[in-house]
């Protein structure tokens, strides 16, 4: 270990590490590229691939992240431009839990769908596309349905939930399990032109304000669908809020939600608990 | 008596933003919906003046009513 952190050390470039030595490294090692990823961050080098996330994040934020696990529940629509922002963004272990498979009507907006590989598990695909993309980075692909009787053992050791599901039953059973579990959870739904973001501390119910009694069923999305730009703009949302809640940054939406019409480009915030008063 | 009713998103396709209207005492938020042909299976967010509010809810002169579909996709 002491000879990785020497290596780390002399090759270090203006305090950055590039891919090619950390490629290197794993081999004269005998480290994975999350091993070497975590020497680096830990002696203040920052891995070249993070280098403009530099006058936002420093090495230490970015270190934070990489030992970060994030549990994504649902591979869909928002889902998939989760987990690759999450990826790219560095934190270091991704929980994605979904059930299904890909299927046509999935390829105006999934990200990680294709026709190459549609039948493919969606949580299977997004394990290919995040080794491509940030390898270090530890993805644990769940291909099973969550709920109320499952979710504390599949977001285990997770720090922040990502709600990124299409069942509004499954989403209050999964608000149930993160206060249970004392975990923040980041909610969005969409709908055609239009999605809402927020973020429920342990405590706030902030789910089931939203959807009170309306357990079942689906919302306008029914009839709405989903283009492909809301799913981007309201899964970047969703993991802004993320990257403040793991590094204690900014004011996450806590007691009020972001509501998104991007029709008529509108963004409205909007009091769901008591504890937030509304600034009029 | 005189209500203010803003609508968001899907619900003022075919409607309005915001409009001032008449109802008779004792309209409740279920009226009004019906009024506007919007279908409760497809209310999320109820509010009067800013308050998280159900159907069977009442208005009161001066009242503004916003009304949020119900979102639910991933």
């Amino acid at each position: 270990m002491e000879a990785l952190i020497s290596f780390v050390k002399d090759h270090a470039e203006n305090q950055l590490l590039p891919w090619r030595l950390q490629v290197e490294a794993t081999g004269r090692f005998g480290a994975t590229l999350a091993q070497v990823e975590m020497a680096a961050l830990e002696q203040g080098i920052l891995l070249a691939r993070y280098q403009r996330n530099r006058q936002t994040l420093t090495v230490n934020d970015q270190l934070t992240l990489f030992k970060s696990c994030v549990a994504v529940i649902g591979c869909g629509g928002l889902g998939g431009y989760v987990v690759e922002e999450l990826a790219r963004l560095g934190v270091g272990r991704i929980v994605v839990i979904d059930p299904d498979v890909f299927e046509e009507h999935n390829l105006n907006r999934q990200l990680f769908s294709s026709p190459g590989n549609l039948g493919t598990a969606k949580v299977a695909a997004a394990a290919i596309r995040i080794n491509e993309i940030n390898p270090a980075v530890t993805l644990i692909p769940l291909q099973t349905a969550f709920s109320a009787q499952n979710g504390a053992e599949l977001i285990k050791g997770c720090q922040v939930a990502v709600d990124a599901l299409d069942s509004i039953q499954v989403r209050l059973e999964l608000s149930g399990v993160c206060t249970t579990m004392d975990i923040p959870l980041v909610h969005g739904a969409i709908a055609g032109w239009f999605g809402h973001v927020t973020t429920q501390f342990p405590g706030d119910d902030t789910l089931q304000k939203i959807y009170g009694s309306r357990s079942a069923g689906k919302g306008v999305e029914q009839t709405l669908g989903n283009p492909s730009f809301t799913p981007a703009v309201v899964a970047s949302l969703e993991v802004a809020e993320v990257c403040k809640l793991l590094l204690g940054q900014g004011e996450p939406l806590k007691g009020r939600q972001l509501v998104i019409d991007l029709l008529s480009m509108e963004m409205n915030i909007i009091a769901i608990t008591d504890s937030y008063k509304e600034k009029e | 008596m005189k209500i203010t009713v803003k609508l968001f998103a899907s619900f003022r396709a075919g409607r309005f933003d915001i409009e001032t209207r008449e109802y008779p005492l004792g309209t409740s938020v279920a009226d009004v919906a019906d009024s506007l042909h919007l279908p409760q299976s497809e209310l999320g967010i109820m509010m009067i003046n800013h308050r998280h509010v159900k159907l069977e809810r009442l208005l009161e002169e001066g009242d503004t009513l916003a009304l949020f579909p119900l979102l639910g996709g991933g």
